[in-house]
């Protein structure tokens, strides 16, 4: 026998590895007409898994310290071989996993994936959102430059208005009361320790809870579908969907390689917490409809500050997006469209304000 | 499984054709993923050499044999005045596992507690496990500072 039939033989005695070669050649993935929004959260986890990678390679030179964050980052950007492209790469994916995992759960909510019984793939899923954008805002901060601490300042302080909890939610962000090298270290600690446990216990969560329940075929296109012969309709996971998978991640590593190379992510000026606040104050694009949103409505209504009002709008908003599930629980007719109504709206209010903040205000 | 005429399998030298490539195409692919990734690794050459110069202590600071460490550059020296009132200088990172050596005033010796090394006034390696001696250094006494130069010789 050969070597590898050996330690196959050697395996398969102790783990049943063919029985989970057999479950994985039995795996399919449905195969219709919108079969490619199926490579969305594939790509996610790839960006993902490259965050990891790349964010490991920049933690070798980075300091978490007012004095030292930004000279380190700087001496990455220009002293370190390649470090110009691991960090670009760090960045410029961060941004492009965000957007790819807004544009997954679109997808779903759209093709009302969501519903029993993946219920509960749908609350993994709008964790890991939250988690994904706590990455993002932490991470924002760590170059230590003008315009990431002012706006820290300015973010911090709206979590700040949330009713109740929020002084002590300032307070627990920030490490005191202003931004300071405390928020730093916070920060530093979420970012790389906090954040990517939790990150990969529901990662591996929503993975399961994916694999439990197979994948889903939106409502509209499931009579015509379960019509055809399981040849047409379905594709093997291995080798022929994961293979497709494989040719996305490929195009995706190829256009962060790209946007690295010909637009390196600039670094700034370095944050002095007692100059004034430069103009032009914005947080990233992924935060642009809410701080617009914020910024339209008056200093008062009625016994809240502006601030507090659409904090705590936004913060019902947000939950009632993560018991979307509960909400919509199928059924017919008029029922069954207001769940489609919420989702279109949703999706043309966070695309619409985006828009607005960047092409009408940024003037 | 369906016939097709477009499969590979059917056709040797178009498959092998295809399987070259593909290997080619990911063998390229990869090697260009982790040159930068290992060439990040490694750190460029520090930056701060220092000088070849430094002020390692004033006259009067030493009492007749008697030794003080000092920074020179990114590495500790010693400067030791001997008996005769005369002052030598060496590195003081023991050559055999990098402890930083002391003098020792009753030994009149350059003593390694790490591993029990001693080396001479000479900078020798005269007992324990060190391989090499010491690097030895200039020094030169002007006015009133004491500084200490690398030498090309040895």
């Amino acid at each position: 026998m050969s070597p590898a039939g050996q330690v196959r033989d050697w395996l398969d005695e102790r783990f049943g590895w063919d029985d989970l070669v057999a479950f994985i050649r039995h795996k399919t993935v449905p195969l219709h007409r919108y079969s490619y929004w199926y490579y969305l959260g594939g790509i996610t986890l790839f960006l993902f898994t490259l965050q990891v990678v790349t964010g490991i390679l920049l933690l070798l030179y980075y300091r978490p310290t007012p004095s030292d964050a930004f000279g380190s980052v700087q001496y990455i950007m220009t002293q370190v071989h390649f470090g110009w492209l691991i960090r670009s790469i760090h960045s410029w994916g961060a941004n492009l996993m965000i957007f790819t995992a807004f544009a997954h759960m679109f997808s779903v909510a759209f093709f009302k994936a969501y519903r029993k019984p993946r219920e509960l793939t749908w609350l993994s899923g709008i964790i890991l959102l939250f988690l994904v954008l706590g990455f993002g805002f932490s991470g924002y901060l760590l170059p230590w430059n003008t315009l990431a601490f002012f706006a820290t300042t300015v973010g911090t302080n709206l979590i700040g208005q949330v009713p109740l909890a929020g002084p002590w939610l300032l307070t627990f962000l920030r490490g005191g009361a202003d931004v300071t090298g405390a928020t730093l270290g916070r920060f530093f600690a979420f970012h790389v320790a906090l954040l990517p446990g939790l990150a990969t216990a529901f990662l591996l969560t929503h993975l399961l809870l994916v694999q439990r329940f197979g994948i889903s075929v939106p409502p509209s296109l499931e009579p015509a579908w379960q019509a055809k012969p399981p040849a047409e309709r379905e594709i093997r996971f291995f080798p022929n969907f994961m293979l497709r998978e494989l040719m996305a991640w490929y195009l995706a590593l190829g256009a962060l390689g790209t946007l690295a190379a010909l637009r390196p992510w600039g670094l700034g000026t370095k944050a002095d917490p007692f100059a004034s606040a430069p103009a032009g104050i914005r947080p990233e694009w992924y935060f642009m409809f809410m701080f617009e949103t914020l910024k339209l409505i008056p200093a008062r209504v009625g016994f809240m500050t502006g601030e507090a009002l659409g904090v705590l709008v936004f913060g019902l908003a947000a939950v009632a997006w993560t018991l979307l599930p509960f909400l919509d629980r199928g059924g017919t007719g008029r029922k069954r469209r207001w769940a489609a109504g919420a989702v279109v709206f949703a999706l043309g209010y966070v695309v619409g304000m985006t828009l607005y903040g960047y092409l009408v205000m940024a003037k | 499984m369906r016939e097709d005429k477009s499969n590979p399998t059917q056709n040797p030298e178009r498959r092998r054709f295809l399987e070259v490539l593909l290997g080619t195409g990911i063998v390229a692919s990869l090697v260009s993923f982790f040159y930068p990734v290992i060439r990040y690794l490694i750190p460029p050459p520090s930056t701060d050499l220092g000088s070849n110069t430094v002020l390692a202590a004033t006259v009067g600071e030493l009492g007749i044999n008697a030794g003080k460490i000092f920074r020179f550059g990114d590495h500790p020296a010693l400067l030791v005045r001997m008996a005769d009132g005369n002052y030598s200088a060496f590195s003081a990172v023991c050559t055999h596992l990098g402890c930083t050596v002391e003098y020792r005033p009753d030994l009149r010796e350059i003593w390694c507690p790490c591993h029990n090394g001693k080396y001479d006034l000479h900078g020798r390696n005269i007992s324990g496990p060190p391989p090499r001696p010491l690097t030895e250094f200039q020094v030169n006494v002007q006015g009133k500072d004491i500084y200490v130069s690398r030498t090309a010789a040895t």
